[in-house]
């Protein structure tokens, strides 16, 4: 439906976008993920049309977009600060659009209350931006676009200024939210938790392109590259090359892997599938007990290979005492071979 | 951290210092005495005597009318110039457009009033107009560095309102002028009303640059008053700084006012 | 594009009402005076530059100018710090009456004051009338007309505009700070010298070069209420304009005291923007 090729965007020296490509499909939940600099910003204004692409394309159901300007885009965005507008209560918020659209006052009343009801607002109209909570400021943003039935939603950074008990609960209405209105949603994020937990398909951005582009347990469990397995879950990235049907890695001092295709570069182990054992249990190999930390729910052990590197395991109960020698044990299917 | 006691003398004796001057000029305004600053029994003689004063009259009509028009081409001008600075993002000569904006903020009075009746005089002789010196150029000059400090007061309330208004508005299908007609507008109203007072002040108070600018028939009441404080004082001047001490104070206190109530 | 159309209208008014003024103002102080209306022909003459070097006067006259902004803009601290320290130790609810308080005497006529001051110092002024009247003196002391009476009226004129920044500076400062400072041992005078004291010195040196900027050209003071041998640059370009009708030489006189005064404005830019 919406279809992105080949962003460019630079600003002066730097190349925010750098070659994206990006397809979304009509009423999916898509979360843009990435840190700083990753692009996801720039790649959110270009598709809400406040910056306009060096080089590429941008089309929607086959239309180009680039030439239409923002006022005329079916999209509509949430900014991160909710950008109310200060001088209007929360009903002639929500009116603001229906107004420059040219809705008749009697529908505009209607669809001013029915998207008060499906944010949980009703009798709100009559307030102030200044009066409310963030949460409420948020719903009064959401509720702003919504009423105007986008083919999509633009959503940028919608949790990161609300207090970390409520995220949870306000990322799963929103994407009930989704599934009521049929609206694409694109969310830009930091947060991995969140683009987990709530998108039907997920793009890592590192750098101005898609790292990595898939529903959230395949982008999970199988990265593609080196920053993907690490930004998402932090996952044990071990550097080395195949060498007679094994994986041979200095750092690691020992075989973990083989039969791994012939071009792997590195490999990709999560801390929640490596168990540790004792020593002398026919581990895959052994290592040092470093450090560990109790997380409430598990314990966070740095296990030190003979080559030297160093693996985040998570362990269910208390662990060895420090410097203790220890086993790791992991299923065959666990490691990831890593291509780029 | 609350003041010690040296501090809070030296805050009152500053406040002192800055009104009692101005707080005896008009008490004396009540006074009957011809002779300046000299106590005669209470009178209302010298506002009468002002009253009768035609020349210090028209100079006063002329100087509130010539404030009023100047603020007001001033926060146009000034207005456009700031929303350009805080909203326009980058443009070709931003830099230059800045320091001219700026400029008059900090060019000394004399410089100022200097330069423009040369402009006026290079005008005249190669367009014609402004044909001769007088009302309209002195209305020129203060619209001119009135326009540099209304910049200030709306970048100010620009800067405070977060940019991302305008485009939400854009995004919800206003044009860009919709959008500034929409909401812009009506966020710097209040700056706008509050550069228009001070800009008005500002003209109503020169005798500089006025002086520089000025013809045979613009006599200003800051060029009369300056006149007459040339050659001496009479307690006419009193009754004068009484009346503008009430009239200017109310108006500051409404533009006040008006920036206090928008800060919440 | 459209951005150039709307910003059109601007440019010609900065263009028309700033920078050419700026730019005749050069080509003045080129011209040759001459009788007649306009007294001036232009050309390329470099006599009046020449004059300002070669003749004392004119030097003296910068000097002067100088000198007593300075001593207006550090009088003019001097009372200024601790004023701001009081209104900003005082409750929040205090700071809009106060500021109101503060700027309200700007609002109230330039003139209107210096007749106050004039009103109260000149012989038969308010000031020698109590004198004599509690028997200190018997005939009047010259107080108009000196260097003191400029000063005064100079320190009321702009101390208001010293206030501001400072003001501003300390209501910004992070409590925390202070707090801290005290927390790890320091007493009250020692947390002001050592952490009040240097956050705000870019403040307070906003604030010396916002009264000494435009003290520096000022004309009408130094006029009513100083000695005549009190000839600062304002007083002087004044003087050659109106009384010499030498356009070029104040042209001149306009331009160095433009360059003299670029370095404390550029300073002042760069306070700002910082601030």
């Amino acid at each position: 439906m919406l279809s992105a090729t080949a962003l460019e965007k630079r600003f002066g020296a730097v190349r925010a976008l750098a070659g994206l490509d990006l397809t979304i499909n009509p009423g999916e939940f898509f979360a843009l993920l990435g840190g700083s600099g990753s692009g996801k910003s720039t790649l959110l204004r270009v598709l809400a049309g406040f910056e306009a692409p060096d080089a590429g394309t941008l089309t929607l159901d086959g239309q180009d977009l680039l030439p239409v300007p923002p006022w005329a885009r079916p999209i509509n965005m949430m900014f991160q600060s909710y950008a109310l507008f200060p001088h209007m209560s929360v009903g002639d918020n929500i009116a603001y659009g229906l107004k420059r659209a040219g809705v008749a006052a009697e529908e505009r009343r209607n669809r001013i209350m029915a998207a008060l009801d499906l944010v949980g607002l009703q009798g709100m109209e009559a307030r102030r931006p200044q009066q409310l909570s963030g949460g409420q400021k948020q719903r009064v943003a959401l509720a702003r676009s919504l009423v105007m039935r986008p083919r999509v939603l633009l959503l940028d950074e919608p949790m990161a200024a609300l207090d970390a008990g409520l995220r949870e609960r306000t990322g799963l209405e929103l994407r009930a939210l989704q599934r009521k209105t049929g609206a694409a949603f694109i969310m830009v994020t930091h947060d991995q938790q969140e683009a987990l937990a709530l998108a039907d398909r997920i793009a890592v951005l590192d750098a101005g392109r898609v790292a990595q582009i898939g529903p959230p347990q395949e982008v999970y469990a199988r990265p593609a590259t080196r920053f993907v397995a690490r930004f998402l879950g932090a996952a044990n990235v071990l550097e080395g090359r195949m060498q007679d049907g094994v994986f041979e890695s200095a750092e690691v001092g020992g075989v973990i892997a083989s039969g791994l295709p012939a071009d792997t570069i590195a490999i990709a182990l999560r801390a929640e599938q490596i168990r540790l054992t004792s020593a002398d249990e026919a581990p895959r190999i052994t290592g040092i007990l470093e450090d560990a930390a109790f997380r409430g729910d598990d314990w966070l052990t740095i296990i030190r290979l003979p080559g030297g590197a160093s693996l985040r395991v998570v362990h269910d109960t208390a662990p060895p005492a420090q410097g203790s020698l220890v086993g790791l044990l992991w299923e065959a299917g666990a490691v990831v071979p890593l291509f780029a | 951290m609350k003041p010690g006691g040296f501090v809070r003398a030296m805050m009152l004796a500053g406040f002192l210092f800055l009104w009692l001057p101005i707080l005896l000029l008009m008490g004396f305004a009540f006074s009957a005495d011809r002779i300046p600053f000299q106590w005669g029994g209470f009178s209302l003689r010298w506002f009468g005597v002002l009253a009768a004063n035609e020349r210090l009259l028209e100079a006063a009509w002329l100087s509130l009318c010539i404030a009023a028009a100047s603020a007001t081409l001033a926060v146009l001008a000034g207005g456009g110039i700031a929303v350009a600075l805080a909203r326009f993002g980058p443009f070709r000569g931003r830099a230059i457009f800045g320091a001219l904006a700026g400029a008059p903020l900090v060019l000394p009075e004399v410089v100022i009033g200097l330069s423009l009746l040369l402009l006026f005089v290079a005008l005249e002789g190669l367009i014609g107009w402004p044909a001769g010196r007088g009302a309209l150029t002195i209305l020129l000059a203060h619209a001119g560095f009135g326009a540099a400090y209304v910049a200030v007061v709306v970048q100010a309330r620009l800067a405070e309102a977060e940019n991302s208004l305008e485009e939400a508005a854009m995004d919800l299908g206003a044009t860009p002028l919709v959008a500034f007609r929409t909401i812009t507008l009506p966020l710097i109203a209040p700056a706008l009303v509050a550069g228009w007072l001070l800009a008005f002040t500002l003209s109503l108070d020169d005798v500089v640059i006025a002086s520089f600018v000025s013809g045979p028939a613009g006599t200003t009441l800051p060029i009369a008053l300056f006149s007459m404080l040339r050659l001496g004082l009479t307690p006419e001047v009193n009754a004068l700084g009484a009346l503008v001490v009430l009239v200017l104070g109310s108006m500051l206190a409404l533009a006040l006012w008006l920036l206090g109530r928008r800060q919440g | 594009m459209s951005r150039a159309i709307l910003l059109a209208p601007f440019w010609v008014w900065l263009l028309t009402l700033v920078a050419a003024p700026v730019l005749i103002l050069v080509l003045m102080a080129f011209a040759t005076p001459a009788e007649g209306v306009p007294p001036f022909t232009l050309g390329l003459r470099f006599a009046a530059f020449a004059m300002l070097v070669e003749d004392f006067y004119y030097a003296e006259a910068l000097l002067a100018a100088l000198r007593l902004a300075a001593t207006t803009a550090g009088l003019c601290l001097l009372i200024a710090y601790p004023m701001a320290l009081g209104m900003a130790g005082l409750r929040p609810g205090w700071r809009l009456p106060l500021l109101a308080l503060l700027m309200l005497p700007f609002w109230t006529g330039f003139l209107l004051r210096i007749g106050a001051w004039i009103g109260l110092l000149r012989d038969e002024g308010l000031v020698n009338h109590l004198l004599r009247g509690f028997g200190i003196t018997d005939a009047p002391l010259a107080l108009l007309y000196t260097e003191g009476a400029m000063l005064a009226g100079m320190v009321h004129a702009y101390l208001p505009f010293a206030v501001l920044p400072i003001f501003t500076a300390l209501i910004r400062l992070d409590p925390a700070l202070l707090e801290a400072a005290a927390d790890l041992g320091a007493r009250p005078a020692r947390v002001f010298f050592s952490i009040t004291l240097p956050l705000t010195l870019p403040a307070a040196a906003a604030g010396f070069l916002l009264v000494f900027i435009p003290a520096a050209g000022e004309f009408v003071i130094p006029e009513l209420l100083g000695p005549p041998e009190a000839q600062v640059i304002g007083r002087v370009l004044w003087q050659e304009f109106f009384q010499n009708r030498d356009w070029p030489l104040a042209a001149a006189l306009a331009l160095v005291l433009l360059a003299l005064l670029i370095l404390p404005i550029r300073w002042f830019q760069r306070l700002g923007a910082s601030a």
